[in-house]
């Protein structure tokens, strides 16, 4: 046996190792990628948040490209992205479906009526039973979901200007043709 | 440390200040057992390095609670596991998977103590083959002083 | 004013370890003396330099000055005297500040107790010394200056992390660095000798001393921060196998496989590349540690900022300091010759087997805490790796080491006999099958792992102990003669004892805590009584209390047991106001064999308060068996033989006539 090479071992476990941490510094290991992409969306019926906006339920996800974005008035990071969401919902190009994450209704209520109400159908997910069925795990989440109802990405943490227009809006529009 | 971290996520949780409440746990101390071994293998996805059973934050307690209604509804320890599972990925499970992708993990252990084991005997077989390899060169007079006074101490108290 | 005297100093002492990374070094090779001797001088003025800067940001602590971002950011004109100075090491800047004052102060100790050191190899240990506080004085400076201004200073500061104003975190960095820096001795010391081209007895009595003190303060920081975690984190664990823990126990378990082989290489001349190369890797392990920590590549709960470019920087750092000294290993290593033989059966045979389970150990935890990162790195869909993996895998191979420590002690070294070793620890098996045979009673039913455990912790006790009795012949001559034996046997054995001994205490507390806790958590109103393991404890009330820079909820517990009361616990529920952060004091009481640990959670709406009480069996067992481990080491260090320039002023000491007393170990 060549026992030079028992002595080169160690520095090639090195570079392997360092191959590793500089790949690592690369990647944001807060984020977890949903095991749910390209699944249909779980089923759930959720209710109303008030009477002039129709609750959420699977049926609705069908026929028509469409975002989830799971929110709550007690989250901070959804009030960052929320502006995003009001400019979106005036270009109507996609409708907005929001899931209100374990929140007082007052409280949901007065936060949509303050900053403005960018959703098309908001439904209320109390105890965030559905949020789970989601594979939710951070608030604000947002969902591409396509016309099949089908889950094709998923955005953990408030959304930017630059994954709006670099990736969600791009996939819409491929999915809507 | 980890708590730290926990709790930099209350502000993104509704939660309490504790792990496993009162108020959670089941009646029947059998399945509440249960319960409390499935919650440790699981990891809170908010707070990262900690198990369900550990963690305040608000998303581990709907999973404990959840947890214990799959029990109660008459899941086995697997298919509660599982029914998470199918939701998160195998991401919250603090103990991986055997597949292809964790054999290095959990064989690799053992496939090392095979290596270093068979290379351990490879060394004690060579040095019986040969006792003594080339002689070191012969000390200066300045070191072998040096190691007079080393060996010294030893032999004295 | 104060603020800028700091970086001045900071940035003079980059020029002088500058000149003492290279002039000794040239001067080594020409054999220069007078360049060789400027190390010395430079190694000194190095401690000053770092000292003073290190005493600047004190100062900035100490006086609230919140015109200096760190203290702003760290510091609170409110904050209790004790953790305005620890604040100053509880965040980055300052921590790393902490490193190299640490560094520098080893390397100074070396200059100036080296004495006897050969000159070319002092020199080229303090010129490693300065290229690795070259590499992390770049680093403060590039990226992690501590005495940058803002403008304009805010009015107070947003105050310590509330988690970290707690005494048993106030020192738990300082040990853990002393430790982590400790190793960096032994690394320097290794990749002198590979540049010198020789490894010798000497060598290695060098090294140990250094390695030792290292091991000792991070056997004590790890102690301590796991002792925080019990009493802080209100659910009674104490060892989570999360990243931030397997990152200082890496280096703990090199570092003792270290200790175990530099012993073969000063008293037997074997195992030199080996040592060697357990030295590079030890401190590498450090450094890989300070880089996962900083670094933010594993989703570890540290609260220190994670900054990309400091973690580029770390790892560049990490490549040139870990590449260089393995390079220079292969080039090197081959050519280091033992001339010691030995038997697998002996107590280099031992020590090998030390060895090689120890470093099966570290590469398990090594692997497990890495693997989410390599999963990740390949594209694979993510994963975790916790206690579970790490609790299946970490025993297997920790169980036979510990159970062959007492039997590795008392081989004969180059040849043993194995059966010879076993008849006389006869005594320790017999403990250990009593105490199996009574707790199996006692705890039936109970995890029978548990019953086999506390066995080996008996065995690893009493195996200790039988070990000493051992060399003193205890029994077997006078005892007047055994009396004059003991006073003759080196510290260092006695260190050993020590430190074998704690370690089958810390297996017992182990077990103990892990399999026969007993747990309640229920919802108390003011005048309930709970019951747990015989104790009963009556919730009295729960009052406001006001700490100095906190508000605190604290439950009054009435502990009695048949009857007569034992003690009164106070757990608390804080809440930081600055940081609008909450924070749990348990109320423990602590007996020789358990503790009774209490904590309060959250109010309830019908008045009531949600409260974790917990029975912990054997748990001061964890921190008295780590606390006999550090003593262990620290009476090792007092051993003369180890101690630094002694050997010189030694000689002239008349020998007493004693019999061939094994050497210390």
């Amino acid at each position: 046996m060549n026992k030079r090479l028992l002595f080169v071992l160690p520095v090639v476990l090195l570079i392997g190792i360092a191959v590793l941490f500089a790949v690592g510094l690369k990647h944001d290991p807060s984020i977890v990628p949903s095991v749910l992409l390209d699944k249909p969306a779980p089923s759930f019926d959720l209710p109303p948040l008030s009477n002039d906006k129709p609750g959420l339920a699977t049926a609705a996800l069908n026929g028509k490209v469409s975002l989830v974005n799971v929110f709550a008035s007690w989250c901070g990071p959804c009030r960052v992205e929320h502006p995003l969401f009001m400019h979106l919902a005036q270009e109507g190009e996609v409708p907005i479906y929001g899931i209100n994450y374990k929140d007082k209704a007052a409280d949901a209520k007065r936060w949509l009526r303050d900053l403005g109400d960018p959703y098309t159908r908001i439904g209320v997910d109390g105890d965030g039973r559905v949020a789970i069925e989601w594979g939710v795990y951070g608030v604000p989440e947002t969902f591409v979901i396509d016309r099949e109802g089908t889950i094709r990405f998923k955005h953990v943490g408030p959304l930017s200007p630059e994954v709006l227009e670099e990736t969600i809006l791009p996939l819409v529009r491929n999915l809507q043709q | 440390m980890r708590a730290l971290f926990a709790a930099l996520l209350l502000a993104f949780s509704l939660g309490p200040a504790f792990a496993v409440e009162p108020e959670e746990m089941l009646d029947d101390p059998a399945l509440e057992a249960r319960a409390r071994e499935i919650s440790k293998e699981l990891r809170c996805l908010v707070c990262q390095n900690q198990s369900i059973d550990d963690s305040n934050a608000g998303l581990a307690r709907d999973l404990r609670v959840l947890v214990r209604e799959r029990l109660t509804a008459g899941d086995s320890n697997e298919d509660a596991l599982s029914y998470i599972v199918a939701r998160y990925g195998d991401f919250v499970l603090l103990r991986p998977p055997v597949s292809p992708r964790t054999y290095a993990l959990w064989f690799g252990p053992a496939l090392l103590f095979v290596i270093a084991g068979l290379g351990l005997v490879v060394f004690y077989r060579r040095r019986q083959a040969a006792p003594a390899e080339t002689p070191p060169p012969p000390l200066t007079e300045e070191e072998r002083a040096r190691l007079e006074t080393l060996m010294d101490e030893d032999r004295k108290p | 004013m104060i603020a800028e005297i700091g970086h001045y100093a900071l940035i003079m002492t980059v020029f002088v370890v500058l000149i003492q990374a290279t002039l000794p070094l040239w001067g080594a090779k020409q054999g220069n003396a007078g360049l060789m001797a400027l190390a010395k001088p430079a190694a000194q003025l190095q401690l000053l330099l770092v000292l003073v800067a290190f005493l600047a940001l004190t100062y900035l602590f100490v006086t609230s000055d919140f015109s200096v971002a760190v203290v702003a950011q760290n510091s609170h004109s409110a904050k209790p005297m004790l953790y305005k100075v620890s604040g100053v090491w509880g965040n980055h800047e300052g921590s790393m500040l902490l490193w190299i004052l640490i560094l520098a102060i080893f390397g100074a100790g070396v200059a100036t107790f080296g004495r006897n050191l050969p000159a070319s190899l002092r020199a080229r240990v303090l010129a490693v010394q300065a290229m690795i506080a070259l590499g992390f004085l770049a680093f403060i400076v590039a990226t992690s200056n501590p005495f940058e201004r803002i403008i304009p200073p805010p009015l107070d500061g947003s105050g310590l992390n509330p988690l970290l104003q707690d005494p048993g975190l106030a020192f738990h960095p300082p040990f853990l660095y002393l430790g982590y820096v400790g190793f960096s001795m032994a690394f320097s010391f290794a990749v002198a000798a590979l540049i010198e081209g020789r490894v010798d007895a000497a060598w290695a009595r060098w090294v140990r001393p250094w390695t030792l003190a290292a091991w000792c303060n991070l056997t004590l920081g790890i102690a301590l921060g796991s002792w925080w975690a019990y009493y802080e984190l209100g659910w009674g664990g104490w060892w989570f196998w999360d990243p931030v823990e397997n990152a200082s126990f890496m280096p703990w378990l090199a570092g003792t496989a270290l200790l175990h082989s530099a012993i073969v290489v000063e008293k037997r001349d074997a195992l030199k590349s080996w040592t060697i190369l357990l030295a590079i890797i030890t401190f590498s392990l450090s450094l890989i540690g300070t880089f996962l920590v900083r670094s933010g590549v594993l989703t570890s709960v540290h609260a220190f900022a994670t900054d990309p470019t400091r973690g580029v920087f770390i790892l560049a750092l990490l490549v040139i300091a870990i590449g260089g000294s393995l390079t220079l290993y292969a080039l090197r290593g081959p050519a280091l010759k033992a001339t010691g033989t030995f038997a697998p059966i002996s107590r280099e045979g031992g020590l090998v087997l030390n060895n090689f389970l120890l470093s099966i150990v570290t590469a398990t935890v090594f692997i497990g805490t890495l693997y989410p990162l390599f999963i990740d790195a390949i594209g694979a869909p993510k994963l975790s790796v916790g206690a579970p993996y790490f609790n299946a895998t970490f025993w297997p191979f920790m169980v036979p080491l510990l159970a062959a420590a007492p039997m590795g002690a008392i081989l004969a070294w180059k040849r043993g006999d194995l059966l010879g070793v076993l008849q006389r620890l006869w005594f320790a098996a017999g403990a250990a099958l009593v105490v199996l045979l009574v707790v199996w009673y006692v705890k039936f039913g109970g995890p029978i792992l548990a019953v086999f455990g506390m066995a080996l912790a008996t065995w690893l006790v009493v195996g200790a102990l039988v070990e000493l009795a051992e060399r003193l012949k205890l029994f077997r001559i006078p005892l007047a003669d055994s009396l004059h034996r003991a006073r003759n046997l080196p510290r260092a054995a006695y260190g050993m004892t020590l430190a074998h001994a704690g370690v089958g205490i810390v297996v017992a507390g182990i077990v103990g805590s892990s399999a026969w806790q007993v747990e309640a958590i229920q919802i108390m109103h003011p005048g309930e009584t709970a019951e747990v393991a015989g104790y009963q404890l009556t919730l009295e009330e729960v009052s406001e209390v006001q700490g100095p820079n906190y508000t605190s909820q604290q439950g009054t517990f009435l502990v009695s047991r048949a009857g007569s009361e034992v003690v009164r616990l106070y757990p608390e529920k804080r809440n930081y106001p600055v940081q609008r952060m909450p924070t749990t004091e348990s109320g423990i009481h602590t007996t020789l064999f358990a503790d009774l640990y209490t904590a309060l959670g959250d109010r309830q709406t019908d008045g009531g308060w949600s409260v974790r009480i917990y029975y912990n069996p054997l748990v001061p067992w964890l921190w008295a068996g780590a606390i006999f481990m550090v003593i262990g080491g620290v009476v090792s260090l007092t051993d003369r033989r180890y101690r630094v320039g002694a050997p010189t002023r030694r000689r002239a000491v008349k020998a007493l006539p004693t019999g061939s007393a094994p050497a210390g170990t």
